[in-house]
């Protein structure tokens, strides 16, 4: 077996990372500036640059590090929202078509049950048929059997079941695909450069952004037409800054991850939406969730599970899927809902999920400054297109939006690998993850070849591809591009070969030593909730390892005082 | 319900540094990586690490050295069991069958022995079925071991107090039947009576390795029945079919044998406890002048049980035993006599073959029948099963006395 090394390359004294994402030019004057690299601003920017628009999208740290990183990964169907929300519903379904369509390497086409247990009520099932045809979702109640035959994980006791279009889709891949395809239509994207105000002419016109670099901590300023607000729940905080203010209720919701598929179908509580009744298989594992709590805006850089939500989240998800009870759970973790009440109900109690798209110069009287939040992962790319209409009327531009039936790059699905033909698992592997884009992944030699992450399969040729094309700096940009270290392991062992692969691109082993370090500590965040069993030795491995072996508490806590702290700490661990 | 044995896996990848294929085979990416991580992954899409899965020797050692109790060999098997590219060919049918081989040959021996001992012959099995010309054929008894029970100890074997079963196995059956000669000798002079089975299959093991579990399934209930029926100890003189017929029958091919697993032994550790107990006494003649090289073939490394062996040896008066570093000699069952494996197959047992050449020793002491095949072939040394050893040193007459036995 080849792997790759160790940390390797000599110390450098600069070290200068992150502000040339994707190696480009910046510009110093835009069309629009996209505030937010989670999946609705990389959607945005897309958009955009679809219309012929210069844009320019600026995210604070690492695209996906806000809600679009933090959630179930669920290719819905619409039929959660069908009886309490059927315009949600059926936003859904119809997005929900589009992305098997032009997103096929983001989605994996799983099916979901919605399934009735002896403590349900089986009546609900009509009304939830009849409210998913209403939505146009193709439901279909099936025989409790046929349903154990069909998903064998599922809970025997099932008195009912429907069948549904759920999926799977990988949120990661999903807005670093949106944000590369945004570039190679010549939008910028810049990561690790927080807004930190607005710049206004004398006529109250929002004219450009200042921004302050953490990677190379610098401060700077963009100037643009129209600015896009695409901050998720701290959209509000953005907004706040240009004098707007909007009613936002972060709801926190957490979930459980297990080390590996239990189930291929999603499985669903065919009743109201209430507490951890959803089972996702998301690619080599399954996730259940979620919970929900409100909490106050300040705490959103900060959720943690709670240990009552991981036994809620165990407790429940057994009902769903009893051989949960003694499978591994490798990492629990929580992310907020960006929830926004409507305009004309300041109490909260109108709480939609629904899109909303704010023109806050009708409503706020501050012109070149639109909001767009609320809605879902499932709906980002209406909720693109609704912004960039309205950013494309400020403009005076007429050019259609066509992202409905642009597939996104890498979603060729011409190119697949022969299924039948023998090939080296990473390869798979790196087709599931990066569609047709392979084709730009080395694979020629040995070492392109040799594996990092074993429990993901991936290999130095994908690494290599991720820092080159998709921007990774540091290893938890891998992670989020590859699924290195989101395996059972966490981290490791592949966590120092990422971290010399890091190295030798940077010339730098300093820095790559307190990635390293705290990439490791980030991981262990997820663990500790749930060590227990297996997790909790491969715990001790890795701290025994990282800790005992290559004395990285040194780096740890270098690392920690250079995470920086500004705009009212709202300093982001991931 | 899904066996999740494999997510006790910590990644640590000691089975790895252990494996005799990862050794000398850079494309195969060991056992962890077609194991549990495998395993993961092919619970997705079962074409995950396929082409990995047919380096996979089934030694076992990954299982010995794991220390979180992860079936890695078995997951792989099991997983090579349920693959699409592993259907069995002529090749397959012909070497896994050892049963159905062993009755068409046994009657003809004699030529088929000389035929199989021919160059054309040896070349056209190459050729057609890719059977490596360079591999030495075990030949066949004139007379199977149960032929010969039947004609000549069946009789005698009521008249113990005490009674075992006996499981020969393939081998000691139609072909090298002086191992199961002595192990009724051995056995009678203890005082044993030794019985077969109500019916005896062939154990599966190569049935299992070739991808025919539904027949090794077959077989394995035909096998458990019998064992059942017999309701007292099975003994064994093989470690492969010992380790098949306890372990790999629940964990393979899913039969459930935990209600007689503990009465299936290796004749040499039931041989030995009952020695520390007291009720078999040992007699040997002192005229046994031997180095004895001992090597621990990977499935009694698996089993853990070579410390029997080698403290029978040991009883032995002037037997020098030298216990060689435990590795494997690359055979492998079937697995060496495929063409395509024969080059690795060398390569792995190449340590072993220059440690016994540097043991010096007069002959090599092994449970394992291939690991025989392969060492006599590689090395010229004469091997022996240990109670072959035990036989041939033992003083019957004195055994017998010690033992009651009129």
């Amino acid at each position: 077996m080849q792997t790759a090394g160790f940390l390797s390359g000599k110390r450098c004294p600069v070290v200068k990372a992150n502000t040339q994402y994707y190696n480009m030019s910046v510009k110093k004057h835009y069309d629009v500036i996209v505030i937010g690299g989670g999946i609705t601003g990389a959607g945005v920017a897309r958009d955009c640059a679809l219309r012929g628009l210069k844009v320019l999208l600026l995210e604070r740290y690492d695209l996906t590090n806000g809600a679009t990183g933090r959630n179930h990964g669920l290719l819905h169907s619409g039929a959660r929202y069908a009886v309490t929300d059927a315009e949600a519903a059926s936003e859904c379904i119809k997005e929900n078509m589009i992305l098997r369509k032009i997103a096929a390497h983001c989605v994996e086409e799983t099916n979901g049950l919605f399934i009735t247990l002896p403590e349900d009520d089986l009546a609900y099932q009509k009304k939830f048929i009849d409210s998913c045809r209403n939505a146009g979702i193709d439901a279909r109640a099936i025989d409790p059997q046929e349903a154990r035959r069909m998903e064998p994980a599922v809970n025997p006791d099932l008195t009912g079941a429907v069948l549904v279009p759920d999926g799977a889709v990988d949120p990661f891949r999903l807005t670093v695909y949106n944000a590369y395809d945004a570039q190679l239509h010549g939008a910028d994207i810049l990561t690790y450069q927080e807004v930190t105000g607005f710049i206004k002419d004398d006529r109250g016109r929002v004219r450009g952004v200042t921004t302050y670099s953490h990677a190379d901590k610098s401060e700077d300023s963009f100037y643009g037409t129209v600015t896009v607000n695409a901050g998720g729940i701290w959209g509000t905080l953005i907004a706040g800054m240009a004098g707007a203010g909007i009613n936002m209720f972060p709801a926190k919701g957490s979930l459980l991850i297990f080390g590996h598929r239990v189930n291929n179908v999603v499985i669903n509580r065919c009743r109201k939406p209430a507490d951890a009744d959803i089972l996702v298989p998301g690619d080599t594992i399954c996730l259940i969730g979620t919970t929900s709590t409100r909490i106050p805006i300040e705490e959103c850089d900060n959720v943690r599970p709670t240990p009552e939500e991981v036994d809620l989240l165990w407790r429940e998800g057994i009902k769903l899927a009893p051989s949960l009870a003694d499978t591994r759970i490798v990492r629990a973790y929580a992310g907020v809902r960006p929830l926004v009440a409507a305009d004309n109900d300041p109490s909260g109690r109108n709480i939609s999920r629904g899109i909303v798209c704010l023109d806050h110069e009708s409503r706020d009287g501050i012109p070149g400054l639109i909001t767009i939040t609320g809605g879902k992962l499932m709906t980002y790319r209406l909720m693109a297109e609704i912004a960039t209409d309205m950013v494309c009327r400020k403009l005076g531009s007429i050019t259609p939006c066509t992202t409905a039936d642009t597939p996104l790059v890498g979603s060729d699905e011409n190119a697949r690998p022969d299924k039948e033909k023998p090939a080296a698992s990473t390869y798979r592997a790196a087709w599931g993850r990066h569609g047709s884009n392979i084709k730009d992944i080395a694979s020629g030699s040995a070492k392109d070849k040799s594996v990092v992450c074993e429990c993901e399969e991936v290999s130095v040729g994908e690494v290599s591809y991720a820092i080159e094309t998709l921007g990774a700096r540091n290893i938890v940009n891998l992670r989020r591009r590859t699924r290195l270290g989101m395996g059972p392991c966490q981290g490791e062992v592949c966590a120092c070969r990422a971290a010399g692969l890091i190295a030798k691109a940077d010339n730098c082993a300093d820095k790559a030593k307190k990635d390293l370090a705290s990439f490791i500590q980030e991981r262990w965040k997820g663990m500790y909730p749930v060590t227990w069993g297996a997790t909790v030795r491969e715990a001790q491995l890795t701290s025994y390892l990282y800790q005992g072996l290559c004395g990285l508490d040194h780096y740890a806590s270098e690392s920690r005082e250079e995470r920086p702290v500004i705009q009212g700490g709202r300093n982001n661990e991931i | 319900m899904q066996d999740k044995n494999f997510q006790e896996c910590v990644k640590c990848t000691v089975c790895t540094a252990y494996c005799p294929m990862a050794a000398v085979n850079p494309s195969y990416i060991g056992p962890k990586q077609a194991g549990p991580d495998g395993e993961r992954y092919r619970l997705k899409d079962k074409a995950f690490y396929d082409y990995a899965l047919k380096y996979c020797l089934n030694c076992k050692r990954c299982e010995t050295a794991c220390p979180s109790g992860v079936r890695i060999g078995d997951i792989i098997a099991k997983a090579k069991l349920e693959s699409e590219s592993f259907k069995p060919g002529l090749r397959e049918m012909i070497l896994a069958n050892t049963d159905l081989m062993g009755s068409l040959a046994v009657p003809f021996s004699p030529i088929v022995n000389k035929a199989l001992g021919l160059d054309i012959s040896k070349k056209a099995m190459d050729g057609i079925l890719g059977i490596d010309h360079r591999r030495t054929f075990p030949s066949y008894a004139s007379e199977t071991f149960v032929h010969w029970y039947r004609r000549k100890a069946a009789r005698t074997q009521k008249k113990f107090e005490r009674q075992i079963y006996y499981f020969h196995g393939c081998y000691a059956n139609y072909n090298f039947t002086k191992l199961s000669k002595d192990f009724v000798r051995l056995m009678n002079a203890c005082g044993y009576g030794v019985r077969l089975l109500d019916k005896e299959k062939c154990c599966g093991v190569a049935l299992i390795s070739n991808g025919m579990g539904k027949q090794a399934a077959r077989q394995g209930k035909i096998n458990l029945a019998s064992i059942r029926k017999a309701g007292a100890p099975v003994l064994t003189t093989s470690t492969t079919c010992t380790m098949t017929l306890r372990d790999e029958y629940p964990h393979v091919l899913g039969l459930d044998n935990a209600d007689v697993r503990e009465n299936i032994q290796l004749a040499l550790k039931f041989i030995y406890e009952k020695v520390e107990s007291g009720e078999i006494k040992l007699a040997f003649r002192d005229d046994c002048r031997k180095r004895i090289a001992y090597h621990t073939s990977c499935h009694m490394e698996r089993l853990g049980w070579w410390i029997y062996a080698t403290r029978l040896l040991e009883m032995i008066p002037g037997v020098d035993l030298r216990i060689l570093e435990s590795s494997c000699c690359g055979i492998s069952g079937t697995y060496g006599f495929k063409k395509e494996n024969y080059e690795y197959s060398q390569a792995i047992g190449k340590k072993l073959f220059d440690n016994i050449r540097d043991a010096a020793a007069d002959i090599v002491a092994t449970e394992c029948e291939t690991c025989k095949w392969q060492i006599e072939m590689s090395t010229g040394f004469e091997v022996q099963n240990p109670i072959c050893i035990l036989a041939d040193a033992l003083d019957v007459e004195a055994t017998r006395a010690l033992n009651g036995v009129r």
